[in-house]
C-alpha cells in the first residue's frame, strides 16, 4: 500500500490543536449551540469548524452528545440555540429534506433500510431532482423515464463499486447487516453530497467487512469530492481513516486535533476515564468524596493517606 | 319440503358480488389501500370520507343547483378539504395520531349531518333525496327493465351506479398502478418503509403524506358519490364507524399493498355474506336448522360471524392476504 497521502493532512498541519479551531476551508462552522433536555445540558458547543474535503472523527465517551450533535446540524432535531452555517449558507431551522437538497446527508447509527424496496429502489430513491416525484408528472412515464434511466445507471456503477450489484432485485431487508450499511452508504452517495455525515458507520458491521467499509469511506474525498464527519467508537477506525478528530463530553468539544495528538491530550483521558483517576486525594479531597456520596458501585476508593 | 334451492342461492351470490355495494366497497377499500398500504397512513375513518363526498355532491345540487358533473368536483374538493382538516395538524406527529383524529372526525361527520342545528342544509337524520334528478336524466339505462347478462342480472334504475362504479374503480386502479410504478409511489413506499431516511434522502416527507392521504380521500368520497347515486339518498346513519371496518376487512381480506386487491377482496367479501345469508334462510325454512335454535331473523348475526371466523383463518394460514406476498411479510418478522 502506498504511504498515506491524504490531502487533509497537509491542509489541516498548521491549525492549532485546541477546540474551536479556525480551518483555512470550513464546510461547516458552527457557533453556540445549545440544546438541553430537561435539566440536562446534551450538547453545548461554543464553536466548531469542520474542514471541507477532509474525513472529521466525532468521538467521545457514551452520552457525551454526539448523535444529539449530529440531529442538530442534520435538522432532525432543533437546537434552543445556536447557529450554524452549512457551505458558506444559514441553515438554522432548515429541515432534514432541505438540507439534503442542500447536499448534506446522513446515515444512521441504526442502519435504515427500505426493508421492503429492493436494492437498485433504495439506491434510485437517493437521486435529486427526480420529475417523476412530483405528483403529476409521475402520471405520464414519458417525461421522467429517460431521467430514470440515467438515475438507474448511476446506481448501477455505485452498486457495482460497492459490490451489491449481484443484489440489485432482492428485496433490502434480506440483507446482511454489513451490506445494509454499505447500501446505505451507496444510497447516499446517489444524493451526490457535499458534506456525508456517518453515525456510526461500523457498528455491527462484521470484521471481514469492516475493512472493505473502511477503504470506500476513506475514497469519499477524493473520489466523491465529499466531505466526511463520523461518529466512531473503535479507535482503530478512528487512527485508520480520520485526518482530525473533535473529542466531545458532556456536550462540549474538549479537545480537536490530529489523531496522534488526542492520545496524550489530558483533557481527552480525564473525559474518558475520569478526571481522578490516578491523582491521589487528601484527606479533605475525600471527605468531600464520602460526603458527597459520589462513589458508585466498582468504583475503587481513593487511597486512604494518614495525616 | 322442496330442498334447498343451490341454484337460486348460486344466483344471489355472483349477482351480489358484483352489485353497487361491492363496487362502493372497493372503491374505499383502494382509497385505504393508498393510505395504509403504500403510504403506511393509519385511517381508521375512511367512512368519513365516503360520506363528506357524497355529501359535498349531495349539497352541490339540493343547495346550489349546480349540474351532475359540478356536484361531483364538489364531492372530491370536499373529500380534498377532510384530508386537509386531518392531515396538516398530525402528519408531523406520530402515525397513531392521525389514527385517532380519523376515528373521530368520521363520527363528527355523521354526528353534524344529522344535528337539528344544521337540519335546514342537511335534512338532518332524514338525509338527502332531492340530489337524484339530475342524476336520472343522465341514465342511459331504462330504469324498469333488467340489464346484463346470466346471474348478473340488474334494474336499469341501479345498473347505471353499478357501471359507474366499476368503470370508477377502473380508472382510479390504473391510476395507483402508474403512481406506484413512478418514483412518486417510490418515496411514498419509502416513507411508509422509513420516515426518517426518507427525510435524510431530501424527501418532504410530510407533504408526500398529505398528498397520499389526499388521494385516497378522494378515492374514498368517489366511493361515497357512487353509493349516492346508487341509492338516491344519502342518509347520515348509513356512514357509521363499522363501516370503516368492513373497508378493512376488504382489503385485508385482498392483500395489502397490491393494486388489485381491494376489488378481489370486495368481490369475495360480498360473495360470502350473501352465501351465508341465503344458504341460512334456506337451512331454516327449510327445517334443516330448528327455530329452537336459530330463527330467520337472526341470520344476519350470523353471516358476520362466520365472515369474522374466515377472516381468522386466512390471517393463519395466508396472513398476507389473497395477493399479498408471504415475501414481504417475513421481513417485517427479522
Amino acid at each position: 500500500m502506498p504511504a498515506e497521502t491524504t490531502t487533509g493532512a497537509d491542509v489541516l498541519a498548521a491549525v492549532p490543536h485546541e477546540p474551536g479551531a479556525p480551518k483555512p476551508d470550513p464546510i461547516v462552522v458552527v457557533d453556540g449551540m445549545r440544546k438541553t433536555f430537561g435539566g440536562l445540558v446534551a450538547v453545548d458547543v461554543d464553536h466548531l469548524e469542520i474542514q471541507r474535503g477532509v474525513i472529521t472523527a466525532l468521538i467521545g465517551p457514551n452520552g457525551a452528545g454526539k448523535t444529539t450533535f449530529f440531529n442538530l446540524l442534520t435538522g432532525f432535531d432543533r437546537p434552543d440555540t445556536g447557529h450554524a452555517v452549512f457551505d458558506g449558507k444559514e441553515i438554522d431551522g432548515y429541515r432534514p429534506y432541505q438540507l439534503a437538497g442542500l447536499g448534506m446527508v446522513r446515515t444512521f447509527q441504526l442502519t435504515k433500510s427500505l426493508t421492503k424496496l429492493s436494492v437498485i429502489e433504495n439506491m434510485k430513491l437517493g437521486a435529486k431532482g427526480q420529475l417523476g416525484e412530483r405528483f403529476l408528472p409521475s402520471l405520464v412515464t414519458p417525461l421522467w423515464r429517460r431521467q430514470e434511466r440515467e438515475i438507474e445507471e448511476r446506481a448501477m456503477e455505485l452498486l457495482r463499486r460497492f459490490q451489491l450489484d449481484h443484489m440489485r432485485d432482492e428485496y433490502a431487508g434480506t440483507l446482511s447487516g454489513g451490506q445494509r450499511k454499505l447500501l446505505e452508504m451507496a444510497r447516499a452517495l446517489m444524493v451526490e453530497p457535499k458534506l456525508i455525515m456517518l453515525d456510526e458507520p461500523m457498528a455491527g458491521v462484521n470484521p471481514a467487512l469492516t475493512q472493505s467499509l473502511l477503504e470506500h469511506v476513506k475514497r469519499l474525498p477524493t473520489e466523491e469530492g465529499a466531505t466526511v464527519v463520523f461518529v466512531e467508537h473503535d479507535m482503530d477506525v478512528v487512527r485508520d481513516i480520520s485526518d482530525w478528530v473533535v473529542v466531545m463530553a458532556e456536550g462540549q468539544i474538549i479537545a480537536e486535533g490530529p489523531h496522534s495528538s488526542i492520545g496524550q491530550n489530558q483533557a481527552v483521558i480525564d473525559a474518558y476515564l475520569g478526571a481522578h483517576h490516578d491523582a491521589p486525594l487528601d484527606a479533605d479531597q475525600e471527605e468531600e468524596w464520602l460526603r458527597e456520596d459520589r462513589l458508585e458501585l466498582g468504583d475503587v476508593p481513593p487511597r486512604r493517606e494518614e495525616p | 319440503m322442496t330442498g334447498i334451492d343451490w341454484g337460486f342461492i348460486l344466483n344471489q351470490t355472483l349477482a351480489r358480488s358484483l352489485d353497487l355495494n361491492a363496487a362502493v366497497y372497493a372503491l374505499a377499500a383502494v382509497g385505504l389501500n393508498v393510505h395504509f398500504g403504500y403510504a403506511g397512513l393509519l385511517n381508521f375513518g375512511q367512512v368519513g370520507f365516503v360520506a363528506v363526498g357524497a355529501y359535498g355532491m349531495g349539497l352541490a345540487i339540493t343547495l346550489w343547483q349546480t349540474g351532475p358533473f359540478v356536484a361531483v368536483l364538489m364531492g372530491i374538493g370536499f373529500a380534498v378539504v377532510f384530508a386537509l382538516l386531518l392531515g396538516i395538524p398530525t402528519l408531523r406527529l406520530r402515525a397513531d395520531y392521525l389514527a385517532i383524529v380519523t376515528i373521530a372526525a368520521a363520527e363528527i361527520v355523521r354526528l353534524l349531518a344529522r344535528s337539528t342545528a344544521l337540519r335546514d342544509v342537511t335534512r338532518g337524520a332524514e338525509g338527502l333525496n332531492e340530489f337524484i334528478g339530475p342524476f336520472r336524466e343522465l341514465n342511459p339505462f331504462n330504469p324498469s327493465l333488467l340489464y346484463g347478462i346470466g346471474p348478473f342480472q340488474y334494474r336499469g334504475s341501479q345498473f347505471f351506479a353499478i357501471v359507474i362504479g366499476w368503470v370508477v374503480t377502473l380508472i382510479t386502479l390504473l391510476l395507483v398502478w402508474q403512481l406506484m410504478r413512478s418514483p412518486w409511489g417510490r418515496v411514498v413506499k419509502a416513507i411508509r418503509e422509513d420516515e426518517d431516511a426518507a427525510r435524510a434522502l431530501g424527501k418532504n416527507a410530510y407533504w408526500y403524506k398529505l398528498q397520499a392521504l389526499i388521494l385516497g380521500g378522494v378515492i374514498g368520497g368517489l366511493a361515497g358519490m357512487v353509493l349516492a347515486i346508487g341509492n338516491a339518498t344519502i342518509q347520515p346513519d348509513f356512514f357509521v364507524a363499522p363501516l370503516t371496518f368492513f373497508f378493512w376487512l376488504v382489503l385485508i381480506l385482498g392483500g395489502v399493498g397490491r393494486v388489485w386487491s381491494p376489488v378481489v377482496g370486495s368481490v369475495i367479501f360480498w360473495a360470502l355474506i350473501t352465501f351465508m345469508r341465503n344458504l341460512g334462510r334456506a337451512l331454516v325454512t327449510e327445517g334443516l336448522i330448528p327455530t329452537s335454535i336459530m330463527d330467520t331473523s337472526q341470520i344476519d348475526q350470523i353471516q358476520f360471524w362466520i365472515v369474522g371466523i374466515a377472516l381468522a383463518l386466512l390471517m393463519v394460514f395466508r396472513p398476507q392476504g389473497i395477493f399479498g406476498s408471504r415475501e414481504e411479510m417475513a421481513l417485517d418478522a427479522r
